[in-house]
């Protein structure tokens, strides 16, 4: 999520900068993890236990984000035909067969570094139920150890006792005495509560940011951009003081966008005019990023929210990782990502976005590998427009299928979803 | 064919084609009881009997039933289930029905858990979360909470009140029913000449959607008269496992082709709440705890199972030897997540156990199956002719 799309310059502010530095130095402790002895856990964004992995001194690898930069690499086709030529069926998630495909072909990280084997699987079942079967996968081919992590579904739209004290328990009884067998150490709480402690604060800031798309206009993307703005948060920098920092500058550049009266940095530069405020639902597309973005901000269109910047945690509705409840917290946050949510409680959450930051319609962008995602979007789509009264588009790609990018098809549709919005406007003037 | 047989066959046939459930109306207009329909794949029928509750399995369409509505709501590449269940909600053919359950089987099903509740909010509609972790005090801490509170929103709709006898009691009841269904299986293992599978699923099926005390007499009776057949006699056929159908059921059809392509379908997974629990459940002490148990414990291997510390793979070479079979179909539905990122690793176990197989996709409402037919072809006659078996 830190590098820029298809290797294409674009203007860079120092938190971008900050941000990419972390992610090369992240990525070249772990091509040296090996070598120095450090112990990596693969594990999953959404559910992630960042804090709980860096209190044992562990480096997370994340898969989706290895195949995600794959797709922004141009690299994900070849991995993906791997493993289709192993067996894997077209019809199932990219991510895996990228991951599967990238793992056969050297496990080459997004740096051109390699990525160390994982001294355990953390199977944080949350949200999304291929992730079980991709480590079951990956566990044929690694010689290590699975934590399975159940997280269960908020299926009626709420968290209850027993919910939270099953996570807690499979914490205390699976997940921490696997960290402490990996490490040779023993759980020290206390640190992991200064580790909660700075999440806390970074995403303090990270909601400020997320919430400045309320301004007119809007000084982010919040869903573009969003992208790179969760990217320390969602991935091996929660709890760090690397986070903390980051987030902090951020929102200083983000309050000076304000102050200004500016709008988003777009891969053209900064935005001009801010023609149409939009709430995205669905992951991007990353093979094609960079063209995708420009598809909007060619017409001006800026995202003002969006739900797949939600999907490794839901901070805007007031969570936070609480240090005074360790292990509930995280419990919590877990149950709380976004594709952990029941369809009447996402539906809930767009039509809060839509008239919190005043949007013009909802976009969703349908990826063909999600299914936790996509399945129930069609009906998402309807109850927002009901709801609202704002006019809804319905585009379809993939994550990291360069195939299933037909992107005269996609800007065909925008053009003329825009145009409706437009002639909405017009009508209702 | 007994007289008889036939028209057992027939009542079953006809059960599985008419869509708008008239045994659970008959059910309901006789007992004026709630009727819960449910997805595939598990969830525990006997704590719905036990409250009064007539538990009604919807799998589906199948191959007749067209969509208009239904495609409306999914996009090209989620798989058919889904589509066709909406169909048949809202055009009425499930309105005799007072809720659904949707078990942890996908994000499909899960999914769907909660368009229902947007679609038909008068109605129950409850996902039904199943643990993944086994341990009894962690998994099955948390299993029992959710059927505790699936209890009481069946008592808040008009359900009896749990009561721990009547479980005892429905528990025997379903363990009479299973223990009827591993009967077949058995029969048909030893004599798949005499209970085609096209013909059995019929009866396994049409069990979704009748009360279970019902369905157990309409076993045993077939089972009594497929031992009377005589003109069923053993054909020079490949004995085969056939594995992915245990969500999105096959058409009719293509169950009826691989037959006549040459194959013995001696073990599968279709209807797979009928033997998802192995063996019989207790019924003496604290049933709602044998029932959690069960579970945790007793549950089949499945593509949608967390596999802890076993072998992927191992059950169904288990099952291969088991059955005597001499390969094995993957017959998975198109965009069937649980059954296709499985696939890769329990061909690897065939594999390495020099188990032939061979695979092909369905959904539902599939027509043409001449290309299946001469590829399930050529697989037997490639075992019969050159396996050595």
């Amino acid at each position: 999520m830190g590098n820029s799309p298809e290797g294409t310059a674009v203007q860079k502010d120092r938190s971008q900068e900050r941000q990419k530095q972390m992610i090369a130095d992240h990525f070249t402790r772990l091509s040296k993890a090996e070598d120095l002895g450090e112990k990596c856990v693969y594990t999953f964004v959404p559910g992630n236990l960042t804090e709980l992995l860096l209190s044992f001194d562990i480096a997370p690898v994340l898969p989706e984000i290895n195949a995600l930069q794959s797709g922004m690499r141009g690299k994900s086709r070849e991995y993906i035909s791997t493993a289709e030529k192993l067996g894997h069926s077209e019809d199932v998630c990219t991510y895996v067969k990228c991951d599967l495909g990238m793992m056969k072909s050297g496990n080459v990280g997004p740096t051109g570094e390699r990525l160390p084997p994982p001294g355990l699987l953390l199977l944080s079942y949350t949200g999304c139920f291929t992730f079980l079967k991709w480590f079951e996968i990956l566990k044929q081919e690694y010689d290590c150890p699975v934590s399975m992590l159940h997280v269960p579904y908020q299926g009626e739209g709420r968290v209850t006792d027993s919910m939270r004290e099953y996570v807690v328990k499979q914490l205390k009884e699976k997940v921490i005495p696997s960290l402490e067998k990996l490490t040779g150490k023993a759980y020290d709480e206390d640190r992991l509560k200064e580790l909660l402690a700075r999440s806390a604060r970074a995403e303090d800031d990270l909601v400020h940011v997320l919430e400045s798309a309320k301004h007119r206009p809007s000084p982010i993307d919040a869903y573009f951009g969003g992208v790179y703005y969760i990217g320390p948060i969602f991935t091996a920098f929660r709890g760090t003081e690397d986070a903390v920092e980051y987030y902090k500058e951020l929102r200083s550049e983000v309050d000076e966008r304000v102050r200004l009266g500016k709008g988003p940095v777009t891969p053209d530069g900064e935005l001009d005019k801010e023609r149409f405020r939009i709430v995205v639902e669905g992951p991007p597309n990353w093979t094609h990023f960079r063209e995708f973005w420009k598809m909007f901000s060619d017409e001006g269109a800026v995202v003002v929210a969006s739900t797949y910047t939600k999907v490794g945690g839901v901070y805007d509705y007031g969570f936070r990782h609480d240090p005074d409840r360790p292990l509930e917290s995280l419990a919590e946050y877990c149950m709380g990502c976004y594709t952990n949510l029941n369809i009447p409680s996402r539906i809930q959450m767009l039509n809060r976005y839509m008239k919190e930051y005043e949007a013009d319609g909802l976009l969703i962008n349908s990826v063909k590998s999600c299914n936790s995602f996509s399945a129930g979007q069609l009906l998402i789509l309807r109850e927002v427009e009901k709801a609202t009264g704002r006019p809804g588009g319905f585009v379809e790609s993939d994550l990291v299928d360069p195939r299933y990018f037909s992107a005269a098809n996609i800007k065909n549709r925008l053009e003329s979803y825009f145009q409706m919005i437009e002639q909405k406007r017009g009508g209702g003037a | 064919m007994t007289k008889r047989l036939n028209e057992l066959v027939a009542r079953a046939e006809m059960l599985n084609q008419d869509y708008t459930l008239p045994e659970v109306r008959r059910w309901k207009a006789t007992t004026g009881g709630l009727a819960i329909g449910y997805m595939p794949v598990y969830v525990p029928r006997e704590l719905l009997h036990s409250q009064g509750v007539l538990p009604v399995g919807i799998v589906g369409a199948g191959a007749d039933l067209e969509i208009i509505r239904g495609d409306a709501y999914y996009q090209s590449y989620i798989c058919h289930l889904p589509r066709s269940t909406i169909e048949l909600g809202l055009n009425g053919s499930l309105d005799c029905l007072d809720g659904m359950l949707f078990p942890a089987t996908c994000d499909v099903i899960r999914n769907l858990s909660g368009m229902w509740k947007m679609l038909f909010p008068e109605k129950l509609s409850r996902y039904v979360d199943v643990p993944q972790n086994f341990d009894p005090e962690t998994g099955g801490a948390f299993f029992r909470a959710e059927l505790e509170e699936l209890c009481a929103d069946l008592t808040v709709r008009g359900a009896r009140a749990f009561e721990p006898d009547a479980l005892r009691k429905s528990i025997e009841t379903y363990n009479e029913n299973r223990k009827l269904v591993r009967s077949l299986y058995e029969q048909r293992l030893a004599e798949p000449w005499r209970l085609p599978t096209h013909e059995l699923y019929l009866f396994l099926r049409a069990g979704l959607a009748m009360p279970v005390e019902e369905h157990t007499a309409m076993l045993g009776e077939y089972l009594e008269e497929t031992t009377l057949c005589t003109d069923r006699v053993p054909m020079d056929q490949a004995r085969v496992v056939l594995t992915g159908s245990f969500c999105e059921q096959p058409p009719i059809g293509l169950i009826k082709t691989l037959e006549r392509s040459g194959c013995y379908i001696v073990d599968d997974d279709f209807i797979q709440i009928h033997r998802w629990i192995r063996s019989d459940i207790p019924s003496d002490g604290d049933p709602f705890d044998n029932l959690v148990q069960a579970f945790l414990a007793d549950s089949i291997a499945s593509p949608i199972r967390y596999i802890d510390e076993d072998v992927k793979g191992q059950e169904l070479c288990d099952r291969v030897r088991h059955c005597e079979a001499e390969g094995v179909l993957f017959c998975a539905p198109s965009f069937c997540d649980p059954a296709l990122l499985d696939q890769p690793m329990a061909v690897a176990a065939v594999e390495a156990a020099e188990i032939p197989w061979t695979s092909f996709k369905f959904s539902e409402n599939s027509g043409q199956f001449q290309v299946i037919r001469e590829q399930a072809g050529t697989f037997a006659d490639s075992i019969k002719l050159w396996s050595g078996r």
